[in-house]
């Protein structure tokens, strides 16, 4: 279980998460929606600390972290929760100096102190679940957006997480190569892997997620199933956002030349 | 055989051992260890609370706004006067070593600060501490784009060690001063002298390339982690 209370956010005086409290059960898929700006992306740093939450709480398993101004959040405790998680960028982040495999391996050798030849099994056995064993000796800069995202999430995979988080793992791609993640991340989702993941996505969304949250101005407007929200949202300003996303990604279907592919 | 032929070749062999004991072991001592102290000031220029850093940029801004040269008769004639007594030798090394540190220290600044913001967080995301994080993912691909300033810094340096000569230590510059100071032929002297610098730069400029080519076989750092 991972669970958030009332986490604040601020930067100086920007107010970017408001009194927030979520629950991410074992298992479930969540995906956090809504308009840029809205905080999708800070509070999931708030789940790995990646971002510290101002105040409120933070627990991940057996592990909880308070938060207050002021108080001093010590190195031990965050490693403490950031190791129960993994992390997909927008962006892949693989370690362009490391192979395909030398970058599933790195968490478990340098950070774990696994011995090389178990890291490199861990490694091929999940670059195999993500279709990428015939590059395990590739470098980043040799593979596409989509392999290089699948060997991404098999880094996050590789200390076996509790959840794994993804920041718009989809947005830098085309939609023929983000089909393919979200194939994988259908397959993980199925295999009871709890995710949280923030997204403009919405076939990734509402193929994956079992729940979703929407987010403005560092509020949650409104969550629920995904049935509900994508289906028939309650607030006005849920559906206003619902019904521009289903439009723009129409147009990207049928619309004459519109050239936004990719 | 000419005689300016004769000349080089009977006075080879002491330039060559004057640049083996002093010039060689001057400059990569010197450059180890102004890599190392670089290093360090570059770490606290970023990352160390106010009163280190600002310890750091004093340091550098005193190193490169006064000459190698003053800087070499400080440590060597000056110091002296306050009891601090060295050798010639060890005196040069220090004066090489603040120097390279200081200049290296901004290469490595610059290049620490070019890797991807996303690379720190993908380090920490898979639960890196600080230091695993700089050794294993950022180091090793900021060192790839340190490579050409560092050898300029590098070659630089070589050249720069026969300013030794004037604190007395007998490299090989000195060595081609004291020749024509008895055979009174400083153009051949020196001519050759600059001709060993020469292929000294020329080693190292290789090594460059070698060391590029070893970088590069990984395509350099993504596009898409800018």
């Amino acid at each position: 279980m991972i669970e958030l209370s009332h986490i604040e956010k601020r930067f100086g005086d920007a107010v970017i998460l408001k009194d927030i409290s979520l629950q991410f059960p074992e298992g479930s898929v969540t995906a956090l929606v809504g308009p840029s700006g809205g905080g999708k992306s800070t509070l999931l740093r708030c789940i790995n600390l990646l971002e510290l939450p101002t105040s409120g709480t933070v627990q991940v398993g057996e592990e909880v972290l308070d938060f207050a101004p002021g108080r001093k959040i010590g190195w031990q405790a965050i490693q403490k929760i950031r190791r129960q998680t993994g992390m997909v960028f927008q962006n892949f982040q693989l370690f362009p100096h490391r192979t395909a495999i030398e970058n599933v391996m790195e968490g478990l050798v340098t950070v774990l102190k696994w011995p090389k030849e178990r890291a490199a099994a861990r490694a091929t056995e999940l670059l195999t679940k993500v279709g990428m064993a015939n590059k395990a000796d590739a470098w980043p800069s040799t593979l596409s957006g989509g392999q290089q995202q699948r060997v991404a999430i098999a880094r996050a995979l590789a200390p076996s997480p509790r959840v794994l988080l993804c920041d718009e793992p989809t947005s830098a791609l085309d939609p023929e190569l983000s089909a393919e993640v979200v194939d994988v991340l259908g397959t993980l989702a199925k295999e009871g892997t709890t995710m949280v993941m923030a997204t403009h996505d919405l076939r990734l969304a509402s193929q994956i997620a079992n729940h979703v949250v929407f987010l403005e101005n560092g509020s949650v407007v409104e969550s629920g199933s995904a049935r509900t929200i994508f289906g028939s949202p309650q607030h006005e300003r849920t559906r206003r956002f619902i019904s521009s996303i289903n439009a723009a990604q129409g147009l990207e279907h049928t619309g004459p030349g519109s050239g936004t592919d990719g | 055989m000419p005689h300016w032929l004769q000349l080089m070749s009977d006075s080879l062999p002491t330039l060559l051992w004057a640049g083996i004991k002093f010039t060689v072991p001057l400059t990569l001592l010197s450059f180890a260890f102004g890599l190392i102290l670089g290093l360090v000031t570059a770490v606290a220029r970023l990352f160390a609370p106010m009163p280190l850093a600002l310890v750091a940029r004093f340091y550098v801004w005193v190193i490169r706004g006064t000459p190698l040269l003053v800087q070499l008769f400080v440590i060597f004639y000056g110091l002296p006067s306050i009891g601090i007594l060295l050798d010639a030798f060890p005196a040069a090394l220090i004066g090489f070593t603040l120097n390279i540190g200081a200049y290296s220290s901004e290469i490595i600044r610059a290049v620490i600060s070019s890797v991807p913001r996303g690379q720190w967080e993908a380090a920490y995301s898979i639960g890196m501490n600080w230091r695993q994080a700089m050794g294993r993912t950022i180091l090793p691909q900021a060192a790839r784009v340190a490579v050409p300033p560092l050898s300029n810094t590098f070659i630089s340096l070589v050249k720069d060690t026969s300013l030794a000569a004037a604190i007395t230590v007998p490299e090989l510059f000195q060595a081609a001063q004291r020749i024509v100071a008895t055979t009174y032929e400083p153009l051949i002297l020196y001519i050759e002298a600059a001709l060993i610098y020469l292929v000294l730069s020329s080693v190292l400029s290789s090594l460059q390339d070698r060391l590029e080519k070893r970088f590069s076989r990984y395509g350099g750092m993504l596009e898409a982690n800018r």
